[in-house]
């Protein structure tokens, strides 16, 4: 990997993007051995609103903690696809709920878009562990930390009592997204 | 044996920084962005036998951190802009009765409550002039979770031994922020103890100055006994209005700081050598301005940084040594040009300095920078 890479997880406050941010950063930086840095953006309410956490991964030290170009976005919630998707640039990697928006943001993109919020509602029977199917899925599309370390960033961030359904979510999101990816 | 390496806040980073520097007690009142700092002290301070309290508000928790110093604790307070402004009056009290104690203050758009969330570096002033009066003030700016921690470890070791209040302020980005963080070993940095009396109880005053602007201190409650006050003193502690002591003792306070202002400053320069555009930054706002100066110089502008770690002293004499050979200054930050005018100071009217200034929530991203040293190289 070359220079920087940066990814923005959005979608609406409570759904657990900052904690997907974190795993995937966690999954660079102690599980990668390479540089990563997390941090977030969010309103004053606990639940709801536009929010984005921001993850930069890199070989070299890393300065800027933001995002400049977005080479990877998620977008849960219409909101956030409309507020956070401006940056993304050419050829980068998008990933949208495709029950949940359906306005894109025009470009030339690499669009991948499935059930992510439904996956883990219906078939995983869960709506919490959305953040982890879109985290597994994301890890598919990028490829920027291996899917074995992120696996073990997640079962470590997560309870023992729910490591089963972590896993089995994220493991569901990456395929889903190995199937849609065009 | 590998050093424990976590991928971490800086705010938890900060709360690490203090229990290694031998914190054992924290009082607060929680408020973002600062609530994780007092979150892990919850958690940490009673395994190491030290104790935590939620105060009822932040005067209180203020209150409680100079009376928990003065018996000889190290003692901490985080909290955010509107709680800074309440705890202002107990600060001056800590700086007239030199307690040494950190206040962690994770800065936050303002005025009042302003924007909990969103980033902001609009309380350095606060900082020096919050409180009313001449007083000491230290004032370190960290900009990553390893510098957070270790910065705080310096917080600590500059109040004690200063015998005086200590503020690290960090911004939301830096607060907020994950990043990988290697832990020293005990022992592996420097841990300072406030000076402790070497006379008797009888013989013991807490304001001696035989012993230099420095006194030493003796625990609140233990044999030695004396008074404190926030009224002028003696060498006592007992009030006084006897002008020459007052003047005296009002110039030894701010003294101690600023005469040992080269022990308390600390800075980072980087690609300063052939420097012609110099950008004076901290916090997060200096991550922005060091990927600026790495873009800069890629297209052939000579783009170097000055990045600021204590911005309390100020380092005024490094200022204007560059002022004199550079073309102009820089001055990204998140307020209204705070900074910007301490530069100006310094600078003396060497070289124009340029301030970028954003309130709104955001940071201050590189491409302003780089467009900025364009439009004044």
């Amino acid at each position: 990997m070359a220079g920087r890479y940066e990814i923005r997880f959005s979608g609406a406050g409570g759904q657990g993007l900052i904690l997907a941010g974190v795993i995937m950063a966690e999954a660079a930086s102690i599980y990668e051995g390479i540089q990563a840095v997390q941090s977030q953006s969010y309103g004053p309410e606990a639940r709801g609103g536009a929010s984005k956490s921001e993850v930069i991964i890199s070989e070299n030290p890393i300065d800027y903690p933001k995002v400049t170009k977005c080479d990877a976005l998620l977008a849960l919630t219409q909101e956030a696809c409309d507020k956070y998707s401006h940056d993304l640039k050419e050829g980068g990697v998008l990933l949208i709920d495709s029950d949940l928006i359906h306005r894109e943001p025009q470009g030339n993109f690499k669009v991948t878009k499935f059930n992510i919020t439904n996956t883990a509602k219906n078939e995983i029977g869960r709506e919490i562990v959305t953040n982890i199917v879109a985290l597994g899925a994301m890890v598919a599309l990028t490829g920027v930390v291996s899917k074995e370390n992120a696996e073990k960033a997640v079962l470590a961030r997560v309870p023992e009592a729910f490591l089963e359904l972590n896993k089995k979510a994220f493991n569901l999101g990456y395929e889903k997204a190995m199937a849609a990816k065009k | 044996m590998a050093k424990k390496v976590a991928f971490m806040q800086g705010n938890e980073a900060a709360a690490h920084g203090a229990l290694y520097a031998g914190c054992k007690f924290f009082a607060g009142y929680p408020i973002t962005p600062s609530t994780e700092v007092a979150e892990v002290m919850s958690a940490e301070l009673p395994k190491v036998g030290g104790k935590f309290i939620q105060m009822e508000d932040e005067i209180g928790a203020m209150s409680a951190v100079i009376g928990a110093a003065l018996t000889g604790a190290k003692a901490l307070t985080s909290t955010s802009g509107p709680g800074l402004s309440l705890k202002q009056e107990i600060i001056g009290y800590g700086c007239i009765t030199e307690v040494p104690c950190v206040i962690v203050n994770v800065m936050r758009g303002g005025p009042s409550t302003g924007m909990p969330t969103g980033p902001s570096q609009s309380d350095v002033m606060c900082a020096k002039w919050g409180t009313h009066g001449d007083h000491p003030a230290i004032c370190l700016v960290p900009a990553s979770v390893q510098e957070l921690f270790e910065e705080t470890i310096r917080a600590f070791n500059l109040a004690e031994k200063y015998r005086t209040p200590v503020m690290i302020m960090p911004d939301e980005i830096v607060g907020h922020m994950r990043e990988r963080i290697v832990f020293p070993e005990p022992g592996e940095i420097e841990v300072i103890n406030r000076t402790t009396p070497s006379v008797s109880p009888e013989q013991y005053k807490p304001y001696d100055t035989k012993f230099g602007d420095v006194p030493p201190l003796a625990a609140f409650g233990s044999d030695y006994r004396f008074h404190v006050t926030g009224l002028n003193k003696m060498e006592d502690g007992f009030p006084t209005t006897k002008a020459s002591i007052v003047q005296a003792e009002e110039e030894r306070q701010v003294r101690k700081v600023e005469a040992n202002a080269d022990d308390i400053i600390k800075y980072e320069e980087y690609m300063l050598d052939d420097a012609e555009v110099v950008v004076v930054a901290f916090g997060s706002t200096s991550r922005s301005a060091r990927f600026a100066v790495n873009e800069a110089r890629k297209q052939g502008i000579k783009a170097g940084l000055f990045r600021l770690i204590t911005f309390w002293p100020f380092p005024e004499k490094q200022i204007l040594a560059l002022s004199k050979k550079v073309k102009a200054f820089i001055t990204p930050e998140m307020n209204l040009g705070m900074c910007t005018e301490v530069v100006k100071g310094c600078v003396a009217g060497n070289a124009p300095v340029h301030g970028i200034f954003r309130v709104d929530g955001e940071p201050i991203n590189p491409d302003q920078i780089v467009d900025k040293m364009k439009e004044v190289k």
